[in-house]
């Protein structure tokens, strides 16, 4: 409906024609289409979160078996708010519970992997099934990544005294209402969107413009069309972006029409998540960095192995 | 009354802590206002989302940017 709605207006009432008038259509139509959905993903994300928080996570994984935990920590990383600035207190808040630092990492993977502008630009852009592929092959890189972390006794390579929790930890018990849980997502919903909204117009703008203007064989041919080196390209790419997630993924979406491979476009957008440039920084505070380069080496190979995965079969 | 506002230097850590002070005032309450940077004092309250609001000892609020009105109602909370 949108789509026709979109059309009319740049083609009929402003008069666009031609490569111009399919470019701007195409602009149009995306930006309100995922703006709108946007907004409705983030705030729903944002509301069940209200029934979370790091706290009550940490209180369950406290004392789970290795494996059993990563498994849970990778589940909890989808639905627990995360943010980059607070992965200091959260990793060592973990390790103060004595939870293995294996599974402390399957949830510092999962947690920006799924968090929820990634998940409601990849529901906007490519639908629910490449979604569901994108978050269950999350969940396994961060379930395997985290437990192998755990096998290389690392715990040496934490470079400040972690004491443990002494006494019972005072949780805050105030419940809150309906309506409360409701302003909270929403006021969670207007930040994030302040924050992106630019960037899915200039990527969502420069994606029209490939799409009207770049033939397809020029992208097979830069892009990586199943030549070996696609995807380790596509996730060196991925590294510096996690800022502009939602500027990068609009462009992805053009350039797999336009013959770049899924396995390719899966291990970038797991790259530009998973391996954040500026949490790495921040990690760098309280952990050794040969324990920051051996978690970049086994989340990247992981995502990698999804590529090459899903470049052969597909 | 004293108010601690734990956080290791986020915006957000930030705007609370401004928002903590005008919350202060509001109230016409004697607190102080003091904001915790030093992580492993962080840790001892149990907090892992920053930014967490600590009132009297006892956190009352984490990893989220509370409004003024709603300081205002944790601080005159019996």
């Amino acid at each position: 409906m949108w789509q026709e709605l979109s059309g009319t207006i740049v083609l009929d009432w402003l008069g666009f024609s031609g490569r111009m008038g399919d470019a701007l259509h195409f602009f149009l139509y995306d930006t309100i289409k995922i703006w709108f959905l946007l907004l409705a993903i983030i705030f729903a994300v944002s509301f069940l979160r209200t029934w979370f928080n790091t706290e009550k996570v940490r209180a369950y994984l406290a004392g789970k078996r290795e494996f059993t935990g990563n498994v849970l920590a990778a589940l909890f990383g989808i639905i627990t708010p995360f943010c980059t600035c607070s992965a200091i207190p959260l990793f060592l808040g973990f390790l103060q519970a004595r939870i293995p630092i294996g599974v402390t990492f399957s949830f510092l993977i999962s947690a920006p992997l799924n968090n929820e502008i990634a998940i409601a630009m990849l529901f906007s852009l490519f639908g629910w099934k490449i979604t569901a592929i994108y978050i269950g092959f999350g969940l396994a890189v961060a379930i395997l990544g985290g437990w192998l972390i755990g096998r290389f006794n690392v715990e040496k390579y934490v470079l400040i005294s972690v004491p443990p929790l002494s006494g019972d930890i005072e949780l805050p018990t105030y419940v809150p209402s309906f309506k409360e849980r409701v302003n909270e997502a929403w006021g969670n919903t207007r930040d994030i969107f302040r924050k992106i909204y630019l960037w899915v117009m200039v990527g969502v703008g420069v994606g029209a413009w490939f799409h009207g203007y770049v033939p397809a064989e020029f992208i097979a041919q830069y892009a990586g069309g199943d030549a070996w080196y696609a995807v380790p390209v596509a996730v060196l790419m991925g590294i510096p972006m996690y800022a502009s997630a939602a500027g990068v993924m609009p462009l992805v979406e053009v350039l797999t029409q336009k013959g770049m491979l899924l396995g390719s476009a899966l291990s970038f957008m797991m790259a530009v998540t998973a391996l954040s440039l500026p949490e790495a920084i921040i990690l760098k505070q309280i952990l050794h960095i040969r324990l920051i380069a051996l978690f970049f080496a086994i989340i990247g190979a992981g995502i990698m192995g999804i590529g090459f995965l899903f470049n052969t079969i597909l | 009354m004293k108010i601690e506002i734990l956080g290791t230097g986020c915006a957000k850590c930030k705007a609370l802590e401004e928002a903590a002070k005008q919350a202060v005032a509001q109230s016409g309450k004697f607190a102080q206002v003091e904001k915790v940077d030093d992580i492993q004092k962080i840790m001892s309250y149990g907090v892992m989302s920053t930014p967490g609001l600590v009132i009297d000892g006892k956190v009352v609020s984490t990893g989220k940017l509370l409004g003024v009105a709603e300081i205002v109602e944790l601080i005159k909370a019996p």
